[in-house]
């Protein structure tokens, strides 16, 4: 109330000669400043746009996204959907997209179990364990993670023997400088019903989950969940199968000249980055979830002690239950880390959507404005796709408060 | 009563009698391993798991580098006989070119004294009970930076010019590290304010300034710099290439600073902003005197962190040409002179080792600093 006698009409139509009073104002000040911002920042970027125009314009480039529907006319060394030197530019996009996406599934895959795993072993009562964890998080999170792409590009998949000499890995698997070469599986007529078995197993174990949980909640009595659903989603198609006569063949890769033949090809790029990216992230994903089970109080271990449960059962049935709300907005973040920092393809070689597209499509069109706009899209919308889905998560998993 | 002091039975004991030492079971190594080590049965079994897999690491590090390392020669065939280890001669042949790339060999005094200067302002700093600290953080704001361009890039006082191109090696790592935090750090902590600022244009430009930089990788930025910006200004402006790598670093860095900044924000208690209005500071002198010294040491180990990820990541400038320690590495292995099976693993092997010195020394020097922060805030418990 004493502000508004102040700043009123009265006062308002005071000068003190230099400048009116007005201007001493907090909220007129503000609305200054930011409308000046907002010029400054409006000239800057009308400068560039009309640079940008200026600079095409004498160098020649189209602008548009015309280019998309151009015929590429380069290969692509992986390609999870057809590809050919006859596709286009929006082909070559989708191509490296998917590649990227395959590199962050199979790194967030193995780079969540090792960081688990070194995590609670940081944890262990054994000092030989919990040592060995720590080594292994202070060496690896202190080395750039190019460092290490290339280490395991340069110094160990590109040291492998060649074709000939390549390494038998038994089951008809090899591995040499050109890649890790897999048997193919070829389903045989009848496999159909062994998938069908493996889905009915899927759900009959979310069923007898639910069930066991109504009945834990309703009489008490707990009911065996993990081996019985294991038994429905393994043993079931197993048994399918071999009923069955065992529907599937394989296609082994056979030496052939100077290269194998057939069977299923990882590239070595592939395997480096999934390493590296793995091991990197995992050192990261370790701290995280170290932090998260030394966040839940000693009282609750202590509680969960005293109720008898064995070590096996208070880790799983109380400590990491509340410690996943801690782990889970930082896992997040390292799990967008990992997919941004798939981008380091482009070192190795490795045709990921970064290298394909604002490497290769960006030299051949030229137009680099539009592929980095893209580019940049395309990475604002994975990153803010994982964060809409990862705070779904946490939103489930968040403290029910009563 | 003499008497019967002088003629005590012989069965009572005149001197106490030494403790005896605990039961091997309680205290002393083999106690100690059975309780940390041999607990229980799985115990057992990880630890002897664990055990060979230390034997398997220690005996390939000792083997390879040093019982079958190579440490004479003048070239890759003396690295190349079967079962060679670490190729060190090729490490020792190329130190120049690791620590300075192309910098012209009679000039490197230059940058050796360029070091010798930046240690001299900051050792006062980070080491606390050496004086003079505001006369070193003068110096290395405003006085050192001029004195490093001089000394680096020459052209003036009689210096001669040594083209960026030139440049390489850990000198480059060393230099982008250094500008990009000294750019992060204000820009960081502007970022941070405009994120918390009430006027709703400033809040908005900051926001979409970082969640837009932390949401891409750094190599895009990296590209944007060799490829967009160029577009970006007049056709006659062309600007060094190390130095749109710096400016893009420097912007990446402060965009994930100004929110570990943000974080220590938040946690300063909404006293103190009223505080400091209370007591008429302006909006400036308010945050520099009163807010954020407060939440800069709050958020000390994420601010060290931020400069150990920004110490890791100035390694991507190689994949737009310019040749830091690993690219200088990199470069110096496909010297067909060198060639031989164990010159790369020998040349990461190095390369790593540098980074990590670099990094593992930052996280422990801020542990040491946190503490020293911390201990103020930390009673005594009572005796």
């Amino acid at each position: 109330m004493a502000v508004e006698t102040q700043t009123g009409p009265v006062v308002g139509t005071k000068s003190n000669g230099i400048l009116p009073s007005a201007l001493y104002r907090p909220e007129v000040r503000s609305v200054i400043y930011q409308i000046a911002l907002v010029l400054i920042l409006g000239f800057a970027a009308w400068w560039v746009i009309n640079n940008i125009q200026d600079n095409l314009r004498r160098q020649n480039i189209a602008s548009g996204f015309g280019f998309l529907d151009r015929r590429s006319g380069f290969d692509i060394a992986q390609h999870l959907i057809e590809y050919s030197s006859a596709s286009t530019y929006g082909r070559a996009f989708l191509v490296g997209l998917l590649n990227t996406l395959l590199v962050a599934v199979l790194g967030i895959v193995f780079a969540t179990i090792i960081g688990f795993l070194v995590g609670i072993a940081r944890l262990s009562h054994n000092w030989l364990i919990a040592k060995l964890a720590t080594a292994y998080v202070e060496v690896l999170r202190n080395m750039p993670l190019l460092l290490q792409l290339f280490f395991w590009y340069f110094a160990v998949l590109k040291s492998l023997p060649a074709p000939r000499q390549s390494l038998s890995l038994g089951a008809g698997a090899y591995l040499n400088v050109r890649g890790l070469y897999l048997p193919g599986p070829l389903p045989q007529p009848g496999f159909d019903w062994v998938l069908g078995a493996f889905i009915v197993g899927i759900l009959a174990s979310i069923g007898l989950s639910i069930y066991a949980k109504r009945l834990q909640r309703e009489t008490g009595r707990q009911l065996p969940v993990f081996l019985p659903s294991l038994l429905l989603i393994i043993g079931l198609p197993l048994v399918v199968f071999v009923l069955l006569g065992a529907p599937m063949a394989f296609e082994y890769p056979q030496l052939r000249g100077f290269n194998f033949n057939g069977g299923v090809v990882i590239l070595p790029e592939l395997m480096a980055l999934v390493v590296g990216l793995s091991l990197y992230t995992a050192s990261f994903i370790a701290e995280t979830v170290r932090s998260g089970l030394m966040g839940v109080p000693k009282g609750q271990t202590e509680a969960a002690d005293a109720l008898g449960l064995s070590r096996g059962q208070s880790l799983r049935l109380v400590i990491i239950p509340q410690a996943m709300r801690i782990i889970i907005p930082p896992l997040t973040s390292q799990y967008l880390n990992l997919t941004k920092n798939s981008s380091l393809a482009v070192a190795i070689g490795y045709p990921d959507f970064v290298s394909v597209f604002t490497g290769t499509v960006l030299n051949q069109t030229g137009q680099a404005v539009e592929v980095i706009l893209i580019t940049m899209g395309v990475f604002l919308t994975i990153s803010l796709a994982t964060s809409f889905g990862m705070n779904w998560f946490n939103k489930r998993m968040a403290l029910v408060e009563r | 009563m003499t008497e019967a002091a002088t003629s005590v039975p012989r069965y009572v004991a005149t001197t106490q009698t030494p403790d005896r030492a605990p039961p091997s079971s309680v205290k002393g190594p083999i106690a100690w391993m059975r309780d940390n080590l041999f607990a229980t049965w799985t115990d057992t079994i990880l630890t002897l798991v664990a055990l060979y897999l230390v034997y398997l690491l220690v005996d390939g590090i000792v083997n390879w580098g040093l019982l079958h390392a190579v440490w004479t020669g003048n070239d890759g065939t003396a690295c190349s006989i079967k079962g060679a280890g670490a190729c060190w001669p090729f490490i020792s042949a190329k130190m120049g070119q690791f620590m300075y790339g192309s910098y012209p060999e009679a000039l490197r005094w230059r940058v050796n004294l360029t070091y010798l200067l930046a240690i001299a302002g900051l050792a006062p700093l980070m080491i606390p009970p050496v004086p003079g600290k505001l006369w070193a953080a003068l110096y290395l704001i405003f006085v050192f930076p001029v004195i490093a361009v001089i000394l680096l890039s020459g052209g003036v006082l009689g210096f001669a010019p040594v083209q960026t191109s030139l440049w390489g090696g850990l000198m480059v790592t060393l230099v982008v590290a250094s500008a990009g935090i000294a750019g992060a750090f204000p820009l960081g902590i502007i970022l941070a304010l405009g994120r918390r600022s009430q006027m709703p244009a400033v809040r908005l430009i900051s926001v979409t300034i970082i969640e837009f930089v932390r949401g891409v990788p750094l190599i895009t930025v990296l590209f944007m710099a060799s490829v967009m910006l160029p577009l970006f200004l007049p056709g006659n402006i062309t600007i060094d290439k190390l130095v749109r790598a710096l400016v893009m670093v420097a912007v990446f860095a402060a965009a994930y600073l100004a929110e570990v900044i943000r974080g220590g924000l938040q946690a300063i208690p909404k006293g103190q902003f009223e505080a400091a209005d209370a007591l008429g500071l302006t909006y400036w002198q308010a945050m520099g005197l009163i807010i954020l010294p407060q939440a800069l040491k709050l958020v000390i180990p994420g601010i060290v962190n931020t400069f150990i990820a920004l110490f890791k990541d100035t390694s991507l400038v190689l994949i737009i040409g310019i040749f830091d320690l690993l690219g200088a590495v990199q470069s110096a292995m496909t010297d067909s002179k060198w060639l031989s099976p164990s010159t790369p693993t020998t040349g990461y092997v190095f390369a790593g080792f540098v980074f990590w010195a670099f990094c593992f020394a930052m996280s422990r020097y801020s542990l040491v600093i946190e503490r020293r922060l911390a201990a103020g805030g930390q009673r005594t418990a009572a005796k």
